[in-house]
C-alpha cells in the first residue's frame, strides 16, 4: 500500500503536467489538474492507510 | 543605497528565533536544549548545503538555468549557476540579494520538521536530512517558483494567470518544510507512549507556553521582513505596496489566531493556548503567498480560514491518522501554506489576466504533492537505511538533552520524575 502510494503521487502530478502542455486554459485542462490532484489525494489517503497499521500493531 | 529588500531580508532570522522556541516550548522539558541546540545545527548546516549546491540548483529569475524544450517553449526545470555561489555580482545585484535572502529560507524550511520530529530525532540524523533538503528538495521547488522557472513561467508560456504567485513563501518555503515534516513523522513514527495498545493517543502537554507564545510574537516580525522581501524580490512589487505586504501579513495572523482561540473555547469551554499558537502562525504561513496581492478583507478571511483548519487538522491527524506531531508543524506549515496557495488563486486582485490563476496554483500544489513529498520521503528513507534517525528508546526515555547533548536545559529543576518510576 505504501509503495502504491508512493507511485501514485507522481502518476498525480504527470497527469497535471501532461494537461499543461497538451490542452489551453479550458474547461478541459481545469478537469484534468484537478483529477491529476484526486489521483495524488488517493495517494495520500492510501499512505496514511499503509503508515496507520503497522504503528498500532508496534504500539 | 542599499536596497529596501535587504534591510527587510535582515528581520527573517526572527522567525527562524521564533519557531525555535515554539518547537521548543511544545516540547517537554527533557528535550528543550536539544530543540534549540537542533535549530541552531540545522541553520548552520542548511546554509552552509544551500551555500555549496542548492543555490546552483535554484538560481535567480534572469539568470542561468537548464532548459528543456517541450514543444518548441522552453521549460525551466533547474538553475545552472556555479557551486559555492561563485561569480555572483556582490554589489546589491538582484543574483546576491536572492541568494542572501534564500540563505534564511533555506534555514526556516529546514527547521519546521523539527516540530513533528522533535523527542525523537537525533541530532546528526536532523543534520544530514537539513543537508538533504537544502541541497535538492527545497532548491529544485524554489528553482520553479521563484528562480524563473516553468511554475513562475506558466503565465507566460501556458497562459495560466501570471503564473504560480507564491510572493513569500506558502508553498517554496512552508509547504516544502511541512511535507518534510509529514515525511519524518511517517519515517520515525510516534514518540513511546503516545498511542496506547488499542491506538488511543495520550496527551503530552509542551512544558513552556511562554516560549510557544513569544516564539508566535518573534515570528511575526520575522514574517513581516520575509512576506516584504519576497513580495520585492520575486513578485517584483513596488516599494510602496509593501504598507498592503505589512497590514496583510498581521491581519491574516491575528484573525488566524483569534479564529483557533474562539474554537478551542467553544469546544474545551477555555482557549488553549498551544492551539492559539498553532492557529497564528498557520495564519502567517497562509498569508505568505498573496500578501502583496489579496485585499486586506482577502487576507482576513485567509486568516479565518487557516485559524479554522488548524484545531481540526491537528486533531485528525493525531485522532485517526496516528501521526504524532508534537509542534503542529504539518498542519500549521503544510497545509496552512497549502491554503494560503489556494487562497491567492481565489482571492488574488492581478488585472484582467487572473481568469486561470487558480489553475496555476493548483498545478503549484499538485508539484508539492506530487514532487517535493515523495522526494523528501524518498531521500529520508534512504538516509535512515544508512544512518538510523530515530534515537534510541533509552534515550527517548532519558530526554534527547541528557542522552544527546549531555546535560539537561535545566539542570536545578527535577522535572520528569517518571523516570524513577518502575517500569
Amino acid at each position: 500500500m505504501k509503495i502504491a502510494g508512493l507511485l501514485l503521487l507522481p502518476a498525480g502530478w504527470l497527469l497535471v503536467i501532461a494537461a499543461v502542455l497538451l490542452l489551453h486554459p479550458s474547461a478541459a485542462e481545469g478537469s484534468f489538474v484537478l483529477t491529476g490532484l484526486a489521483v495524488e489525494v488517493l495517494a495520500l489517503a492510501l499512505l496514511f492507510r499503509s503508515h496507520l497499521a503497522p504503528r498500532r500493531r508496534h504500539e | 543605497m542599499t536596497h529596501p529588500a535587504f534591510l527587510m531580508i535582515l528581520l527573517i532570522p526572527l522567525a527562524i528565533a521564533g519557531l525555535a522556541l515554539i518547537n521548543s516550548g511544545l516540547g517537554r522539558s527533557r528535550n528543550a536544549a536539544h530543540v534549540m541546540m537542533s535549530s541552531l545545527c540545522v541553520t548552520a548546516v542548511a546554509a552552509i548545503a544551500y551555500l555549496i549546491f542548492g543555490f546552483a540548483w535554484q538560481g535567480f529569475a534572469g539568470g542561468p538555468a537548464r532548459l528543456m524544450y517541450i514543444s518548441g517553449r522552453p521549460w525551466s526545470w533547474a538553475g545552472a549557476q556555479p557551486l559555492f555561489m561563485a561569480g555572483l555580482d556582490w554589489n546589491a545585484s538582484p543574483g546576491a540579494l536572492v541568494a542572501w535572502m534564500q540563505i534564511l529560507c533555506v534555514a526556516l524550511a529546514a527547521i519546521i520538521p523539527i516540530g513533528a520530529a522533535t523527542e525523537r530525532w537525533r541530532l546528526g540524523a536532523m543534520c544530514a536530512s537539513a543537508a538533504l533538503l537544502a541541497a535538492i528538495t527545497y532548491p529544485l521547488f524554489g528553482h520553479a517558483a521563484w528562480g524563473g522557472g516553468w511554475l513562475a513561467q506558466l503565465g507566460a508560456n501556458y497562459g495560466l494567470g501570471q503564473g504560480f504567485v507564491d510572493s513569500g513563501g506558502s508553498g517554496v518555503i512552508q509547504a516544502v518544510g511541512g511535507l518534510t515534516a509529514l515525511s519524518m513523522a511517517w519515517i520515525l513514527g510516534p514518540r513511546r507512549g503516545k498511542y496506547t495498545a488499542e491506538g488511543m493517543p495520550m496527551a503530552i502537554p509542551g512544558h513552556n507556553a511562554v516560549f510557544v507564545l513569544l516564539g508566535c510574537l518573534l515570528a511575526w516580525f520575522g514574517w513581516l521582513g520575509l512576506n516584504s522581501a519576497g513580495a520585492l524580490l520575486f513578485s517584483n512589487v513596488a516599494v510602496g505596496r509593501l504598507v498592503l505586504v505589512s497590514l496583510n501579513t498581521t491581519v491574516a495572523a491575528g484573525s488566524a489566531g483569534l479564529a483557533t482561540a474562539i474554537v478551542t473555547r467553544v469546544r474545551f469551554s477555555r482557549p488553549d493556548a498551544s492551539l492559539t499558537a498553532n492557529g497564528w502562525v498557520a495564519g502567517l504561513a497562509a498569508s505568505s503567498a498573496g500578501c502583496a496581492f489579496v485585499p486586506p478583507a482577502g487576507a482576513l478571511l485567509t486568516g479565518l480560514v487557516a485559524g479554522l483548519l488548524v484545531p481540526f487538522a491537528i486533531e485528525t491527524l493525531e485522532l485517526r491518522l496516528s501521526i504524532d506531531d508534537p509542534g503542529g508543524a504539518i498542519s500549521v506549515h503544510a497545509i496552512g501554506g497549502i491554503w494560503g496557495l489556494i487562497a491567492v488563486g481565489i482571492l488574488g486582485r492581478f488585472g484582467p489576466s487572473d481568469s486561470w490563476q487558480w489553475l496555476a496554483q493548483f498545478v503549484g500544489i499538485a508539484t508539492l504533492l506530487g514532487f517535493v513529498l515523495p522526494l523528501a520521503y524518498g531521500l529520508n528513507w534512504v538516509l535512515n537505511r544508512f544512518l538510523p534517525q530515530r534515537a534510541t528508546p533509552e534515550a527517548e526515555r532519558q530526554g534527547l538533552d541528557l542522552s544527546e547533548l549531555g546535560a539537561g536545559a535545566y539542570p536545578e529543576f527535577m522535572t520528569h520524575t517518571d523516570e524513577f518510576l518502575p517500569r
